[in-house]
């Protein structure tokens, strides 16, 4: 990726990034030019079909920054239909284990069974979700067995300590008065003690508190975890957040330069780092800074910097922000989400042949329903 | 327990030479329809192109395909797959590059 790298090393954007068919204008009250107009068609002597080898010269995909939680990458040269779709299934369709069934044997704090199950469902586990399988309506999966269910049991007892004075703080007067997601207790069910040897399944936050209890109260109860996805459930969302934004882009006027006594005042409308002001007074946009600015439009707020400067975005220059949480690492998140698309497409292809290979063998397919006039014979 | 619906159903009004058509997906969404809808509409041969989720909560979308030429859409919606496919293998392909190769900023996030 030769490209890439020099940009890396370059304080500039590439060139490109000023071509105005990539912007969407940014106005104090409306943005401008936000649908894309690369369809075949759309400018007349150009053509702009689907063109695989094109795209692959396009597109860039760039790691900004990486922690153990949370990634920053650059997606450039897609659509937005692209983006969304990935984003969309990075929070619904991207799989994980979460507590589904909660069988209460005693509870006798003070959190309803209903209230204490909700919060059970959204503890995030560490379980691999390519180990477990689906439930499914009928066949195999329909009843719980090792291969699609995960089985946790939370028994928690509070007692007074013993011969301890009344004034002391609460956590030296009580044994158990929280109980948290680190009490689960796994359950190993068949074949589960080798398939999951390497990685116990386990809360990854072993500090949420779940209810809280005083001398003599009790819960017990047996926890039935399953694999879902988001979209019935967000307890099922491997993500706290998975969004996007458009590369900003801050065009100054050379007409009508930025006067140095009020240049401090230009800087301050936007983020940090974004306007640079030399010894002269004289002001300029540090380009590599620009993806900080938050675009908020305050520049635009004063009479003075009027015509001075355009705020625009780059309609295919998309920042992706993703931060984990559950059993994924974040820069394993979107190939995850990659996978699944293709998943998709692949049903939706394999439908797509059938259909295909039923209308050549009937060739008045859509006379099937009766309400399609017959060609002239 | 009821029977699944069709992947994928061909609606009423469609052309005999399926060179116009509604095809409803079933269990599907925007997250597919509108990535399919662009896909279809950088097709040169179509004429149009648009979707439409018809109720939030029904499991489904509408894509309407109309060809020039009298060809057939439903030829179109499989080129549109495989390029779509295409384009998420080059994307995951160039992600796994800049994961393995680029310079990047690491940090130490608390959770």
């Amino acid at each position: 990726m030769a490209t890439s790298s020099r940009h890396a090393s370059s304080s500039k954007l590439p060139e490109s990034v000023y071509n105005p068919r990539r912007h969407v204008g940014v106005h104090a009250e409306w943005v401008s030019d936000v649908s894309s107009t690369d369809y075949p068609g759309h400018y007349p002597n150009e053509d702009h079909s689907w063109n695989l080898e094109k795209f692959k010269k396009n597109l860039q995909v760039k790691v900004q920054r990486l922690s153990q939680r949370s990634i920053e990458f650059d997606l450039v040269g897609v659509d937005a239909s692209i983006a969304n779709a990935f984003r969309r299934i990075l929070i619904a369709e991207v799989p994980t284990i979460a507590i589904e069934h909660v069988y209460v044997w005693n509870n006798t704090s003070v959190i309803h069974d209903e209230v204490l199950a909700q919060r059970l469902g959204l503890i995030p586990f560490n379980i691999d979700p390519a180990l477990v399988e689906y439930r499914t309506p009928t066949g195999f999966n329909a009843q719980p067995n090792d291969r699609n269910t995960l089985v946790f049991r939370l028994a928690v007892t509070c007692e007074r300590v013993k011969n301890t004075k009344k004034d002391v703080k609460p956590s030296e007067q009580y044994i158990n008065e929280y109980v948290k997601s680190g009490d689960l207790v796994w359950v190993p069910q068949g074949e589960q003690e080798s398939v999951f040897a390497s990685n116990p399944p386990a809360p990854t936050n072993k500090e949420i508190v779940l209810a809280k209890l005083r001398p003599g109260q009790e819960i017990d109860m047996e926890l039935h975890a399953i694999k879902g996805v988001g979209k019935e459930h967000a307890k099922w969302s491997p993500v706290a957040t998975a969004s996007y934004r458009l590369h900003p882009l801050i065009i100054l006027n050379p007409e009508k330069p930025i006067p140095p006594h009020l240049a401090k005042k230009f800087a301050s409308c936007f983020s940090p780092g974004v306007v640079t002001i030399d010894k002269d007074g004289e002001v300029t946009i540090d380009e590599r800074n620009m993806r900080k600015d938050s675009v908020s439009r305050e520049v635009l707020r004063h009479k003075e910097f009027e015509g001075s400067v355009q705020l625009r975005r780059i309609r295919d220059w998309f920042i992706f922000n993703v931060e984990s949480e559950g059993p994924y690492a974040p820069e394993r998140l979107f190939l995850e989400s990659i996978k699944v698309m293709r998943d998709k497409i692949a049903t939706i292809k394999a439908a797509a042949e059938g259909l295909m290979a039923s209308a050549d063998a009937e060739p008045n397919l859509a006379n099937a329903d009766g309400d399609v006039e017959m060609g002239e014979a | 327990m009821a029977e699944l619906p069709p992947k994928i159903k061909i609606l009423k009004g469609a052309e005999p030479d399926l060179s116009a058509a509604t095809y409803q997906i079933h269990d599907e969404s925007h997250t597919v329809g509108n990535a399919l809808r662009w896909m279809l509409m950088k097709n040169p041969k179509v004429e149009f192109c648009g979707y439409s989720v018809p109720h939030p909560s029904e499991p489904h979308i509408n894509v309407r395909i109309q060809m020039y030429d009298n060809l057939s859409s439903l030829q179109a919606l499989l080129t549109a797959l495989n390029d779509l496919d295409d384009l998420c293998v080059t994307i995951e392909d160039e992600y796994k590059k800049s994961l393995r190769t680029d310079q990047y900023e690491r940090w130490d996030e608390k959770s």
